[in-house]
């Protein structure tokens, strides 16, 4: 569609455009300002050139924290996406029982993300919390405070608990739509459930499936509140992800500058990656 | 006093949806669009109704340029083929609506909504909303809606095209009784000649976003300038064979030679497309002095009261339609009967000569 | 292929129907010979719809049962009935091709690949699909795709039925005539039992052999299109079949002779007549009415062109009597008389015909 003469609609947008500056626009530049300049403090710079990025880029820290950002994102969206998708799938139509799934699937979504850390702080720990002491009572050893293994499994376990329901929500709104038509024809073709999966269901979730993958990618690339909260980054450097490494940088060491230059690939990584999945899950599309 | 299209077309990126479009749709008549799927009917009408602004040209309203004013600010109203109505507003309150948001008096709008419920046939389901209307009937509150207010023009976008059969007819009935006597132009979709014979008024014919023909109903139907104005205006599709006149003989193909008709003797021998449609070609004959043709039976479809033949000759595909029951064989060898001065010719660049 | 009985069916969507109304269906026998072109006619809510659902097994009837070549299939699921169904907005699979679209009822039924191959091929010849097999399906026309739904009900040999559900909704007329003539012409060359449901009076008499009329949850009348044109049993018949539907007007009946407006009319059935007189009408259709030099004097108050013929509106009073008049046939104007054809003059009592 062509726009209309009518330039008086941009009156309207303009609050928006004016908070979208100071909410993003502002703190880049000054990101990006402090990227390429060194300070000491007293609002004296220097000129940095690229050095920050150079830094940053061939910094072993940053390989081990953007290595351990990529597994945790690649593992919770393996569980996730799939989990998702099957409970969705498993989930009533229609009857009474659709309003209480909905309810029960909302929850976590409700729960603010530093208590999410929180309760599954409480609850895992291995000499009072339930999920701990029942845990070691099975007879693994376990210790998400002392061993890197039990930390990783708990930050994860908390991620998919926190997020799978997003995936439901978004798969169930989709399998909805799909008019009952298709399922009817299914089965006159005699169409097994798997193949109504591969053909009608999965087809017609393509769209709703992109957009949570995208979702979860960006949201657990940046994951940060509940695992600061849970473990802060431990033991050792092992839940450290590139988000936490970040504010350890900048708020920790008061290394402005690199932490600076870190935030800009970090980001640029975020945006590359996710325009990667867009194209490649819209490759084939069409109208 | 008109509603004026000057030139205009409209391109969305490489694609044409309406190539250069001349109109001129006075005001107090009723005006068909009348064209197949994605021929630009609902594009024409929202460029009409100022939805979308056309690339180039200029649209005029009792002498006055429009061309971009948006549909907020002209004093017109759209109905849809979907059954658009607020569903949580009752029925009284729907077509109230525009009259609410135009600031009227309470008592101005309860005798406005009632007359139009009276002519509508609302009044029993005022109360009700919506949703608990047959199509039908929520139909109906949508062309209230649209008729409440005075509108400077009315356009229907294939309003009938979702209700049943029987209800369709009905309403076709009744349409062109509402606008009797409105000084609005009235802009009417559809797809089916039918509805637009019925209707009379003016048709614009439309092929492939183009404007082929626009005048009164029945000239177009029964003098189309051009083959694809014939196409569209015909139901069952029309005959269209290539023929060679040869003085007074016309030849389908080696085999079928038919008289020429006295109207056609004197334009010059050579090649010609001919269209007759398919109630002028019937298995008994309706008068005598009829011409013949033969062809093989591939379907009969029989109504009831009518037979619909479809046959081969020559590899092409005829269609004939007759009254009575004529309950033919498949695959049989049948002898139709064509009345030669309903035919139409068209010359080589497909416009009408005869 | 199979003939099909429903006996004595009867549904109501709600728990325990206290009256009439709450049943959808109101008990109906029907009997569907093996092969044959049926349709069912009806405006919506006329309980079509749930007939077709109760036939392909998504609904259970509340009371009746139906048979399949003799055999209970009232409990059986619809995968175990073998019917094949068009849907009203097109089916298909979107990301397969055209080709793959008509392989898959076969796939799924372990079907050898060369079997396939063999039959797709013969089908989509049939269906004039052949240049778009290597095609995605979701982007063909919507008749191309209706004909892919087609399609896949006749790939198999095993299929009892092919029901079709107003299929011809979303399609512009011009391509209605064609896969409405290409639906006869199939079931002619493979004559398997189809029923169309539909409120389509045209499609439904030019496609059937038998047509089933149905007005709220009831069979009105079942009979070829002939009959149902010529002699409907119920005034409900001849209005909702034909364009413009039949005439019906009030009428009396002494001594074996039917008046209307105090005019005497030759009719049919007036003669069997033994009753007292009370909700008596006479049927006409406007196909069998003339303008004659005397007879029905009424009033031409409108006339509309429908292109082979024109519908002339006149008055009798307080009534309408609707004629068709040819093409080339001249229409009087102001008063007139009108001549009804006697073989086609019925009368009805109480909506029914007099028998």
């Amino acid at each position: 569609m062509r726009k209309t003469a009518n330039q008086k609609a941009w009156f309207f947008v303009l609050p928006v455009v004016s908070l979208v500056a100071f909410n993003a626009i502002v703190p880049l530049m000054t990101v990006v300002n402090y990227s390429v300049q060194e300070t000491f403090g007293d609002n004296v710079f220097f000129w940095a050139g690229v050095q920050w990025f150079e830094q940053v880029l061939r910094s072993d820290r940053f390989h081990a924290a953007l290595l351990r950002q990529l597994m945790f994102t690649g593992t919770i969206l393996a569980i996730e996406i799939p989990l998702g998708l099957v409970i969705a799938l498993a989930m009533p139509r229609k009857g009474p029982w659709v309003s209480v799934c909905l309810v029960l699937m909302a929850l976590p979504l409700l729960i603010p993300w530093n208590v999410v850390g929180a309760m599954w702080n409480i609850l895992a720990l291995p000499d009072i919390g339930l999920l701990g002491y029942g845990v070691n009572a099975l007879g693994f050893e376990y210790n998400y405070t002392r061993q890197p293994g039990s930390a990783w499994a708990t930050v994860i376990v908390m991620d998919v608990w926190h997020w799978t329901s997003l995936v439901v929500l978004l798969c169930y709104a989709g399998l909805m739509s799909i008019p009952d038509a298709y399922y009817q024809a299914a089965k006159v073709d005699g169409a097994r459930p798997w193949a109504v999966f591969r053909y009608i269901q999965l087809p017609k979730l393509k769209r709703v499936l992109t957009i949570a993958i995208l979702l979860r990618f960006m949201d657990s690339f940046m994951v940060y509140t509940e695992a600061v909260v849970l473990t802060g980054g431990g033991p050792g450097n092992s839940t450290t992800f590139l988000s936490i490494d970040l504010v350890k940088i900048a708020l920790g060491q008061f290394d402005l500058g690199p932490a600076a230059a870190m935030s800009i690939v970090y980001f640029l990584i975020v945006l590359t990656m996710s325009w990667i999945f867009y194209t490649l899950m819209m490759r084939n599309e069409e109208i | 006093m008109t509603l004026e299209l000057r030139k205009v077309t409209r391109r969305v990126g490489a694609n044409v949806h309406i190539h250069e479009t001349s109109l001129t749709l006075e005001e107090g008549s009723f005006n068909i669009l009348l064209g197949a799927t994605l021929s630009g009917k609902t594009t024409l009408i929202q460029l009409m109704a100022g939805l979308e602004r056309p690339t180039t040209g200029e649209i005029w309203f009792r002498g006055k340029n429009v061309t971009g004013v948006p549909v907020q600010r002209r004093n017109v109203s759209v109905v849809y083929q979907q059954f658009i109505n607020y569903p949580h507003l009752s029925v009284y309150e729907n077509i109230a609506s525009p009259l609410r948001v135009a600031g009227m008096g309470a008592s101005e709008i309860e005798s406005r909504v009632g007359k139009v419920a009276e002519l509508l046939r609302l009044q029993p389901m005022l109360k009700r909303r919506p949703g608990e209307l047959s199509g039908g009937q929520q139909q109906r509150t949508a062309i209230a809606r649209s008729l409440v207010k005075d509108c400077d023009a009315i356009f229907l976008d294939e309003p009938l095209a979702n209700l049943d059969y029987k209800l369709r007819e009905e309403m076709r009935d009744e349409l062109p009784k509402l606008f009797a006597g409105r000084r609005c132009v009235v802009v009417y979709a559809t797809t089916e000649p039918s509805e637009a014979l019925l209707f009379g008024g003016c048709t614009a014919t439309l092929h492939q976003g183009g404007v082929t023909q626009f005048g009164p109903t029945s000239d177009i139907y029964r003098r189309p300038s051009d083959l694809n104005s014939a196409r569209v205006f015909s139901d069952p599709p029309i005959n269209v064979a290539e023929i060679v006149k040869q003085g007074d003989r016309i030849l389908l193909g080696a085999d079928i030679v038919w008289p020429t008709p006295g109207r056609v003797r004197n334009i010059p021998d050579g090649n010609y497309t001919v269209g007759l449609r398919p109630h002028h070609i019937t298995v008994a004959p309706t008068r005598p002095g009829l011409a013949e043709i033969e062809g093989v039976v591939l379907v009969a479809e029989l109504s009831g009261s009518e037979s619909v033949v479809h046959f081969n000759v020559n590899g092409l595909t005829w269609v004939s339609q007759s009254q009575g029951i004529h309950a033919l064989e498949v695959g049989s060898r049948v002898r139709f009967h064509a009345d030669l001065d309903r035919i139409f010719f068209f010359d080589v660049d497909s416009r009408r000569i005869a | 292929m199979a003939k099909i009985t429903l006996q004595d069916l009867r549904h109501s969507y709600r728990g325990n129907p206290r009256n009439d109304d709450d049943w959808a269906l109101k008990r109906l026998t029907l009997e569907w010979r093996d092969g044959g072109a049926y349709a069912l006619l009806g405006p919506s809510g006329c309980g079509k719809t749930t007939l077709l659902n109760i036939i392909s097994g998504l609904i259970r009837p509340s009371e009746g049962r139906i048979l399949f070549d003799g055999i209970d299939v009232t409990d059986a699921t619809p995968e175990l009935r073998n019917i094949a169904q068009v849907f009203q907005f097109p089916v298909v699979y979107d990301t397969l091709t055209v080709y793959d679209n008509l392989a898959f009822p076969l796939r799924n039924r372990g079907v050898g690949e060369a079997e396939v191959d063999r039959i797709v091929r013969q089908i989509a010849a049939m269906l004039d699909l052949e240049s778009t097999l290597t095609q995605r399906a979701s982007g063909l026309s919507a008749d191309g795709k209706q004909k892919i739904s087609l399609g896949r009900g006749l790939v198999r040999s095993d299929v009892n039925v092919i029901m079709f559900d107003e299929p011809l909704t979303v399609i512009d007329p011009h391509l209605k005539w064609q896969l409405r003539s290409k639906l006869k012409e199939l079931h002619h060359r493979i004559g398997r039992t189809m029923i169309y449901v539909t409120h389509d009076q045209t499609e439904a008499l030019t496609f059937a052999d038998e047509v089933t009329v149905m007005k709220d949850g009831m069979i009105v009348q079942t009979g070829t299109p002939v009959d149902l044109f010529e002699r409907p049993r119920h005034v409900f018949v001849g209005h909702f079949i034909g364009s413009p539907g039949m005439n019906v007007l009030r009428c009396e009946v002494k001594g074996g002779k039917a008046l209307v407006a105090g005019q005497p009319v030759e009719s049919v059935n007036a003669g069997r007549y033994r009753g007292a007189g009370a909700g008596l009408q006479l049927g006409v259709r406007p196909e069998f009415v003339k303008f004659a030099s005397d007879g029905i004097a009424v009033d031409v108050v409108k006339v509309a062109d429908a292109g082979r013929h024109r519908i002339v509106e006149t008055r009798l009073g307080d009534e309408v009597v609707n004629m068709l008049q040819p093409e080339d046939e001249a229409v009087p104007q102001g008063r007139a008389h009108l001549r009804f054809d006697p073989a086609h003059t019925q009368i009805y009592e109480d909506g029914w015909i007099v028998d």
